[in-house]
C-alpha cells in the first residue's frame, strides 16, 4: 500500500520499510489509511452491473408491489382451445383387431388390403420373426426393466448389435429403443453449440427434432440439390479461410436422409460423399425407410459403399419400417459410434429394448441376409410397377411424387379434380376403406419444417402386393377422382349457366 | 403417512477430501498414461479417427474422452453387465474378463446367478410365465409384434383403447394416452404444451428426458432445487414479477416439472407443498412418475395416491410402463381436455410407430391385476405390500448398518453413498461375486463426490433375499470401510425387524412365486374385445 520512491539505486529492505512509516508524515499516513478503508469498502460493495440488479433500472419491488403483480398475472389456460381436429382424432379410434400387416382387420368385420403402412419386406406377421418373438418372451418376459448400463442389457441386444455392425460392415453398432429418439439423440451427441449443421430442407421430424437439440447453426440446403449445398458449401469454407482459428474447432456435418418419407424420393449419395471429402465435412445418413427397401443394385452400392463411408460421420437408421418391431441403431467406425454410449440420451437414460423386439428384430435381419435382397428386389419392381402405372392411368387425375423404385409415394388430387385439401383427402381415404383397401393422408405436426406444401396421400408399398390388389388400388384412384372431376366438372358448368342470369 | 425427513446427511469432510484426492490422482495417473501412449511406450488401444479423416475436425472433445479412456474405462465391467435371463428377483450375469484393463471383454460363456437389486421390477411384473406373460404371448399371436404406422395414421389396435381406458380409471383421470417409449414420451410431448414465451421451472435433478423435452419446448428454464418448496416459491415469485428476460413482458404460462420418485436419490417429491404453491401462483404442474408409478401409495397408484392427493390437482400425469409394469412405453394422463390436445398435437403420436401390442398386453394384465380383475385375489395387494415392507425392511438395516442412505422411508430406491471411486469398483466386483446384482453410480450421473451404489427393491424379493443381501453387505461395508454416517438411524428403523415384516405379510401367507397358473386361453380371454 505504500508508495515508495522508484528509485532503481535503492534497494529496500524490510526495516527500511519500517523506518519508512515512521519518518512519514502524519497526512500521508492518514491518507494511506483512507485508501486502506475506500478498498475495503469496495470489497464489501454490491455489484453495479446492471444485470445483476433485477427488473433493469429501479429498486427491486416490495413485497406488497410483488404480491400485486402476481394478483394481476392471467396466465393462458395450459392448453389452449383449439378445435378438435375430427378426422385426426378419429385415427384413434379405427382400431385393428389384427395385425397391421398386408391385410388388416377392423372392428367393424371389414378387412382392408394395405397400402398405408411401412412394412415393405412384408415381415409383420411373418411365422418365422413371431415364433423367434414368442421364444423370446417365453425366456426373458416383456420388458427389460432398466436402460442398457443398469442390467437392462440382454444377451439379445449385444447379438444384435454385432449383427448389425456386421450386416453394415462397420465396425460398430448402437441400438436404441424407438426409432423417433434414436437420429433426434445421435446428432446432438456430436454437434453441439457452435457447430454448423447443414441439412436437408425436406428432412423429416425427428431429424428436426435432433437439429434443435444440438443447438448448433442449422443451414437448410434446397432437397436433393447437390449444386446448392456446395454453394453453401464453398461459402462457409470461404468464411473459414477468414477465421482458420475458429474453424479449426467448428464440427460441420451434412444430414440427409436414404429415402425421404417426405417426399419419397432418394438422396443423391455419391455426390454427396464426393463433397464430404472435399469440404471435410462429417455426413449423417438416415435410413429408417432405406434400409433393406431400395433397389437390389442400390443395397448391394450402400452394403459395399459402406466401407469407405464408415468413418467420416455415422451412418444411422432408425428402422421401424421393414423388421417390424420397432427399433433403431446407429452404425460406423468404433471412433464415431462408440461415443453414444455415454452421450446418446436416448441410449444412456432410456430403458433398452425389450428383447423380445431385439430379437424379431435379430431373425428379421438374418432373413434379409438369407434372402440375398429377393424380396429387396421383388419391392423394387413392384414399386417401379405401380410407379408406371400411376403415371400412365391417373394422369391428370391424380400427381405422384417420388422416385419411382422407391416404396413410398405420395399422392395428391390434380386440379381438375377440385382442391387438394386435407379434408379431400381424408375423404377419399374414407371412400378407400368402403373399397376395401387401406390408404393414409401423411400427417404431420404444425411445426415441422420438412412438410410439404401440399397434403399428400402416402402411399406404402408391399413387396408381396398382387397384380390384382395393384389393380384394385388403381380402379379405385380412377372411379374415385374421375368421380370428383365430374361433380367439378358439373359445378363450374352450373356456375357458367348461372352467370348470364346474374348479369 | 408422509412423515419424511427431507434433510440427507452431509458428505463428511474427510470422505470428501479423500474423494476429492482419489479423482486428482486419476487425473494424474490418467495424463501419464496418455503421455506414454502417445510417446510409443504403451500399446494405444484408443479408437482414433480413420486416416481418410484425419484432417477433419475431430468429432468430441479431448477431455471427454480423457474421462472415458483414463477413468471409466478401468472400471467398465461395474455397467452395461449383460443379462441372460428375465430381470425377475434373481438374473443370471453373464461373466466377462477383459484381457487389457478394460478396452475390450471376452466372453468365456459362463454365467453367474445374483439377487437383482438392479433393475426397476418394482411389483415384480417382469415375469416369462404367468398371466401377464401368457397375455403377451396371445397379443402377439393376434397382433404381430410390430405395428409400422403411428397412432395417427392407421397404427391403433384395438388393445391400445383398452390399455388407455384402464390407465385411465386406474389414475382417476377422465383420459389417458400411451406412447411406446418412456424417455420419448418426456421428451417430445412437453412441446404440445409449453413453447416460447412460457416458463419451465424443473427441478435440478430432474431426469435427462425431462431436461430434454424441456429444452425442445422452446421455453425460458429456471431450475430449483431439489425438491426444496420454499425455492421453488422464489422463483415462481420471480418468475411472475419479473416475466422474461429483456423484454420483460410476463410469461404466458409457467409448468413445474418435478418426477414422483427421484432415481438417484430414492426421494419423493414433497407434492402437497408444491401442489400448495401451484394453485397458489396459478402455475401448472407436470408430474413424472416413472418410478413412483405402482410402487407408492396404497392402491399403487404412484406419488398422488401416497400423500392422498387429488389427481385432478396434477395437470399432467406423466408416468412409465418400464419401471413397475414389467413393460415399455409411457402415458400421460388428465382432463381429456388435455389428452385430446396431446393425441392432436404430440409428436411422438403424430411420427413415430404405435406401442407393439405384446407390451400393450403386458402392462393392460399388470393394470388389471391390480385394480382385482385378473389373477388370483389380492394378488395386486399382494405386491404393494410386499414392496412396500422390502423397502422400508431394507433401508431400515442398511441404516442400522451405519451406511449414509439418501431417500424417504418408503421409497423403493435405496441408494447409500461409497463416495471414493476405487471403493465404487470394489463394491460393484465384489458385491457380484458375493451373488447381489447392486448398480453403482459416479460423476457424471451424480455430482463428482457423490458417487453411490443403488438398491431397488422389488415385489419379486423375499425377506430371506433381503436377510442374505444384508449380511453380504454388512460384510462389504466392513471390508471398505463405508459405514460414514454420523448419526444416529432414524427413529422408524427400531422397530422394522423381520418380526414386523413377517406381521405385515400374515394377511398374505401364500408362497411368493410368480403365478404359474393362466393357460394361453386365459391369456386371449384378458385382451380379447
Amino acid at each position: 500500500m505504500l508508495i515508495f520512491v522508484a528509485d532503481a539505486d535503492v534497494s529496500w529492505e524490510f526495516s527500511d520499510l519500517i523506518e519508512a512509516i515512521y519518518s512519514a508524515p502524519t497526512y500521508h499516513l492518514v491518507f494511506e489509511g483512507c485508501l486502506i478503508l475506500f478498498i475495503v469498502g469496495l470489497l464489501f460493495q454490491h455489484s453495479f452491473l446492471p444485470s445483476k440488479r433485477r427488473g433493469g433500472s429501479g429498486d427491486r419491488l416490495s413485497k406488497a408491489e410483488e404480491d400485486q403483480l402476481i394478483a394481476e398475472w392471467q396466465p393462458e389456460p395450459l392448453v389452449s382451445g383449439d378445435p378438435a381436429d375430427e378426422a385426426l382424432l378419429a385415427s384413434y379410434q379405427r382400431c385393428a383387431t389384427s395385425q397391421v400387416g398386408r391385410s388388416v382387420t377392423y372392428s367393424d368385420g371389414r378387412t382392408l388390403v394395405n397400402f398405408a403402412t411401412g412394412n415393405f419386406l412384408d415381415f409383420i406377421g411373418e411365422a418365422r420373426i413371431r415364433d423367434r418373438a414368442l421364444a423370446s418372451l417365453r425366456h426373458y418376459g416383456v420388458g427389460s426393466c432398466g436402460p442398457r448400463g443398469f442390467y437392462g442389457t440382454m444377451d439379445v441386444h449385444l447379438h444384435l448389435e454385432e449383427q448389425l455392425a456386421k450386416f453394415y460392415g462397420c465396425e460398430e453398432a448402437v441400438l436404441y429403443s424407438y426409432g423417433f429418439s434414436t437420429i433426434a439423440s445421435a446428432i446432438p451427441s456430436y454437434a453441439k453449440r457452435h457447430d454448423i449443421i447443414f441439412a436437408d430442407e425436406r428432412c423429416c421430424f425427428a431429424i428436426q427434432q435432433g437439429l434443435e437439440a444440438s443447438r448448433s447453426k442449422i443451414i437448410r440446403f434446397a432437397h436433393n440439390d447437390t449444386a446448392h449445398l456446395e454453394e453453401l458449401l464453398q461459402r462457409q469454407a470461404e468464411h473459414d479461410r477468414r477465421d482458420p482459428k475458429k474453424a479449426r474447432v467448428t464440427r460441420k456435418f451434412i444430414v440427409v436422409e436414404g429415402l425421404y418419407v417426405n417426399c419419397g424420393d432418394i438422396c443423391p449419395l455419391g455426390e454427396l460423399v464426393k463433397l464430404k471429402y472435399k469440404y471435410k465435412v462429417r455426413l449423417f445418413v438416415e435410413e429408417s425407410a432405406s434400409l433393406g427397401t431400395l433397389g437390389a443394385t442400390r443395397a448391394r452400392h450402400l452394403r459395399g459403399g459402406r466401407r469407405q463411408r464408415a468413418g467420416r460421420g455415422s451412418d444411422s437408421g432408425w428402422n421401424r419400417e421393414c423388421s417390424g418391431p420397432l427399433r433403431g441403431f446407429v452404425v460406423g467406425t468404433k471412433y464415431v459410434v462408440d461415443h453414444q454410449r455415454l452421450s446418446g440420451l436416448g441410449y444412456c437414460f432410456s430403458a433398452s429394448l425389450p428383447p423380445m423386439l431385439a430379437a424379431a428384430a435379430s431373425e428379421a435381419l438374418t432373413m434379409v441376409d438369407e434372402m440375398r435382397g429377393e424380396r429387396t428386389a421383388r419391392l423394387k419392381s413392384v414399386s417401379d410397377r405401380l410407379h408406371q402405372r400411376l403415371l400412365a392411368e391417373l394422369d391428370n387425375l391424380w400427381s405422384v411424387e417420388g422416385a419411382p423404385m422407391s416404396p413410398i409415394k405420395h399422392l395428391r388430387l390434380h386440379r381438375c379434380t377440385g382442391e387438394n385439401s386435407l379434408p379431400a383427402l381424408e375423404a377419399a381415404c374414407a371412400a378407400a376403406a368402403d373399397a376395401g383397401l387401406l390408404l393414409t393422408v401423411a400427417r404431420y405436426v404444425a411445426q415441422d419444417l420438412g412438410q410439404p406444401a401440399q397434403p399428400s396421400i402416402r402411399l406404402s408399398v408391399n413387396c408381396n402386393h398382387s397384380d390384382s390388389e395393384i389393380g384394385s388400388l388403381l380402379d379405385f384412384l380412377k372411379s374415385y377422382a374421375t368421380g370428383l372431376a365430374k361433380k367439378c366438372f358439373q359445378q363450374l358448368n352450373i356456375s357458367r349457366k348461372v352467370r348470364p342470369w346474374i348479369i | 403417512m408422509a412423515d419424511n425427513d427431507h434433510s440427507e446427511e452431509p458428505t463428511p469432510y474427510i470422505e470428501a477430501i479423500v474423494t476429492y484426492i482419489s479423482y486428482v490422482l486419476l487425473a494424474v495417473f490418467g495424463h501419464i498414461r496418455d503421455f506414454l501412449r502417445n510417446k510409443g511406450f504403451e500399446a494405444n488401444m484408443i479408437a482414433t479417427e480413420p486416416d481418410r479423416t484425419k484432417s477433419f475436425v475431430p468429432l468430441y472433445q479431448n477431455f471427454e474422452s480423457f474421462f472415458t479412456r483414463n477413468l471409466y474405462r478401468r472400471i467398465r465391467d461395474c455397467w452395461n453387465r449383460p443379462i441372460t435371463t428375465c430381470p425377475g428377483a434373481e438374473f443370471e450375469v453373464m461373466d466377462r474378463d477383459s484381457p487389457d484393463y478394460g478396452w475390450t471383454f471376452r466372453y468365456p460363456g459362463s454365467t453367474t446367478r445374483a439377487v437383482n437389486f438392479g433393475s426397476y421390477n418394482y411389483l415384480g411384473f417382469a415375469e416369462s410365465s404367468g398371466y401377464c406373460a401368457d397375455a403377451a404371448v396371445a397379443a402377439t399371436e393376434m397382433y404381430g409384434c410390430g405395428v409400422g404406422s403411428s397412432r395417427t395414421e392407421v397404427g391403433s389396435l384395438n388393445i391400445h383403447t383398452q390399455l388407455e381406458r384402464a390407465m385411465a380409471e386406474y389414475l382417476g383421470t377422465e383420459d389417458a394416452i400411451v406412447f411406446p417409449m418412456g424417455f420419448a414420451t418426456n421428451a417430445l410431448n412437453m412441446a404440445a404444451l409449453v413453447g416460447k414465451g412460457c416458463c419451465i421451472l424443473s427441478d435440478e435433478l430432474n431426469h435427462s428426458s425431462l431436461v430434454l423435452g424441456s429444452r425442445l419446448t422452446g421455453a425460458t428454464i429456471k431450475i430449483f432445487k431439489h425438491n426444496n418448496p420454499a425455492d421453488l416459491e422464489a422463483k415462481l415469485r420471480e418468475a411472475i414479477v419479473y416475466g422474461q428476460a429483456r423484454t420483460r413482458r410476463p410469461f404466458t404460462k409457467i409448468l413445474i416439472v418435478v418426477e414422483g420418485v427421484y432415481s438417484m436419490e430414492g426421494s419423493i417429491v414433497r407434492l402437497p407443498e408444491i401442489i400448495a404453491l401451484k394453485k397458489r401462483y396459478q402455475a401448472y404442474l407436470y408430474l413424472d412418475e416413472a418410478h413412483s408409478i405402482g410402487a407408492l401409495g396404497t392402491s399403487g397408484r404412484g406419488v398422488v395416491d401416497y400423500y392422498g392427493c387429488d389427481p385432478r390437482d396434477v395437470d399432467v400425469l406423466m408416468g412409465t410402463f418400464t419401471k413397475s409394469f414389467g413393460g415399455a412405453g409411457g402415458y400421460i394422463a388428465g382432463s381429456s381436455r388435455l389428452v385430446r390436445h396431446v393425441r392432436q398435437s404430440s409428436h411422438s403420436a403424430i411420427y413415430g410407430a404405435s406401442m407393439p401390442a405384446p407390451v400393450a398386453a403386458q402392462i393392460l394384465t399388470a393394470l388389471n391385476i391390480l385394480l382385482g380383475r385378473a389373477g388370483p385375489p389380492d394378488e395386486g395387494k399382494r405386491r404393494l405390500r410386499q414392496l412396500s415392507v422390502n423397502a422400508q425392511y431394507m433401508r431400515a438395516r442398511l441404516h442400522q448398518l451405519g451406511l449414509i442412505v439418501y431417500g424417504d422411508r418408503d421409497s423403493p430406491v435405496v441408494p447409500f453413498m461409497i463416495f471414493m471411486p476405487g471403493k465404487v469398483a470394489a463394491f460393484a466386483r465384489l458385491s457380484l461375486a458375493h451373488g447381489l446384482g447392486i448398480v453403482v453410480v459416479g460423476y457424471p450421473a451424480t455430482p463428482i463426490i457423490e458417487a453411490r451404489a443403488r438398491i431397488c427393491l422389488s415385489a419379486a424379493h423375499s425377506l430371506d433375499m433381503i436377510d442374505r443381501s444384508v449380511q453380504v453387505i454388512d460384510k462389504l461395508s466392513r471390508l471398505l470401510r463405508i459405514r460414514y454416517s454420523r448419526r444416529q438411524p432414524p427413529d422408524w428403523t427400531r422397530d422394522r425387524t423381520r418380526a414386523w415384516a413377517e406381521a405385515q405379510l400374515a394377511e398374505f401367507s401364500r408362497p411368493l412365486a410368480p403365478t404359474h397358473v393362466a393357460s394361453s386361453a386365459n391369456g386371449v380371454a384378458l385382451i380379447g374385445a
